[in-house]
Parts: structure tokens; C-alpha cells; sequence
């Protein structure tokens, strides 16, 4: 049971919450774009959704400069 | 426009599709200034774009705009721009400052969002609500445009309808240079991605 993070590899944990798992890998950026299985979690949904075994989770943070 | 090695009948059709096409740019500064020249020249013949700025002399150096615009509005000065290059462009321009909230609001109609913005927490923002208002449209956004060298760096990050031209061991605006090889090179590289996506449709 495992999930993966930006293609890395971590232990599948039951009923984690994406603010658990930002926090497990210790993402505490504040600016970050979520998407778990392609799907967008908007970041009002953070402390309620759970994630599933085997996702593919994508944590997105932008760099300043334009 | 006549483009080489390739059949009238291709090239027609091409320009066919371009021109039924319409592309909405978030920020008209290093990125998106660029990106919109860019895709004028290509043939998109509608263009929206949203800033808030004028032209400053700091500006000279990566965007697209000149001595003599200096203290214009941005949009202002990329239509003048633009419109030297092809004067049957619609330009689409507004000079508002998006906010929270209602950013994702000007670019409910276009076909493909570009995200030009300057700083991380504006452009996290803009790409929060545009997946979220608008799931289904193709959004191309930047990240990491600061510095010089490290081009192979740069590469495209898909997932789902966001595009994300990164340099990810890049470091921020705040502690590195803006300069127009990089920022044009990721800038067009926005720009290759809607016309990739407008022609493999």
C-alpha cells in the first residue's frame, strides 16, 4: 500500500487528509497547487479530503518571476 | 502568410484554424507581452490580455516594448505593438488589476488561458481558480523564469488541462535576475504549447 508524490514513493497512511500529507512530507510552503489522480483539490478542500491508496499525488509550488 | 516547405493546402487550413481561435493572457510583462507578440505573429487573430501596469525603463530589458512607451499603459503599448505587426488582430485588451477571487472571470470565453503573471503567490492563485472555475479549459502557465544559462532545465510539466513550463532548481525573481533570454525562451515556449494544442485538435 503506497502512494506516490511528485513520483516519489511513500507509505499509503488510512484516512489521510491532504493537510496530513502536506505536513507528513513536510510541504509547509503555503503556496502550492494540489492535484491528486489529475484531479484538482481545491485548497479550501485540503483539511477534508482523504487520499486514496495508490494516488498520484502532485504538489505544485510556482517560482516568482514573470 | 506564406509559410515554406509545406502544401497550400496544409498551410491554408493551418491559417484556418489559427484564425478561429482565441487565446486570453494573464499579465502583458515579461511573459505575456512576449507571448502574445509571439502568437500574433503565428496568426492567432483574437487576443485577450488583462494588466494593470504602465511601461517602466526596467521593463526594457525582457518585455516587448519600447524607450518611447515608457509610462503608457502595458496594454496600450502591446496593442500599438501588435497592431504594427498585423492590424487585423482583435485585441481584447483590459487595463484592470486581477483580484482574488475573480480572477478566472475575464477568461470564461477564450479557447486557451495563459498564466504571465510576475509573482508566485498571484500566479498560485490564478491557477487555483481557473482549475477550479474552469476545469475544461487548457491553462499554460510558467514557473522559475528568473536567471541565466540552465535552458535544459526548462521542460513541461502536464497534468490533466494545466501546462506548466518550469525550471524547478530555479530561484526566485527576488533573488536571481530577469532577463529576456530566459523569459522569452519560456515565454515562447507558452506560446508553442497553445499552437501544439490549436493544430493536434
Amino acid at each position: 500500500m503506497s502512494i506516490t508524490v511528485n513520483n516519489k514513493e511513500y507509505n499509503f497512511v488510512e484516512q489521510e487528509t491532504v493537510q496530513d500529507l502536506l505536513r507528513r512530507i513536510k510541504f509547509t510552503f503555503p503556496l502550492v497547487i494540489v492535484k491528486i489522480n489529475q484531479k484538482h483539490i481545491p485548497r479550501e478542500s485540503y483539511a477534508t479530503t482523504i487520499i486514496p491508496d495508490e494516488a498520484d499525488v502532485k504538489v505544485i509550488h510556482m517560482i516568482s518571476g514573470g | 502568410m506564406v509559410i515554406k516547405n509545406m502544401s497550400e493546402e496544409q498551410d491554408l487550413r493551418q491559417t484556418a484554424i489559427l484564425e478561429s481561435k482565441s487565446v486570453g493572457i494573464a499579465g502583458a510583462g515579461g511573459l505575456g507581452s512576449n507571448v502574445a507578440v509571439s502568437l500574433a505573429r503565428a496568426g492567432i487573430s483574437k487576443l485577450m490580455v488583462v494588466d494593470f501596469d504602465i511601461v517602466e525603463k526596467s521593463n526594457l530589458n525582457r518585455q516587448y516594448y519600447f524607450l518611447s512607451q515608457i509610462g503608457k499603459e502595458k496594454i496600450l503599448a502591446l496593442k500599438e505593438n501588435i497592431e504594427n505587426i498585423n492590424p487585423n488582430i482583435r485585441c481584447d485588451f483590459h487595463n484592470i488589476k486581477l483580484e482574488k477571487g475573480s480572477m478566472w472571470k475575464p477568461f470564461q470565453k477564450v479557447d486557451i488561458v495563459v498564466e504571465a503573471l510576475d509573482t508566485a503567490e498571484t500566479k498560485t492563485q490564478f491557477i487555483e481558480e481557473v482549475l477550479k472555475y474552469l476545469p475544461n479549459k487548457p491553462l499554460i502557465a510558467a514557473s522559475g523564469v528568473a536567471g541565466v544559462g540552465n535552458s535544459d532545465r526548462i521542460h513541461t510539466k502536464k497534468n490533466g488541462n494545466l501546462y506548466l513550463v518550469c525550471d524547478d532548481e530555479a530561484k526566485s525573481s527576488e533573488e536571481d535576475v530577469l532577463l529576456a533570454p530566459k523569459v522569452c525562451l519560456m515565454a515562447n515556449w507558452q506560446a508553442n504549447i497553445v499552437l501544439e494544442l490549436f493544430m493536434n485538435k
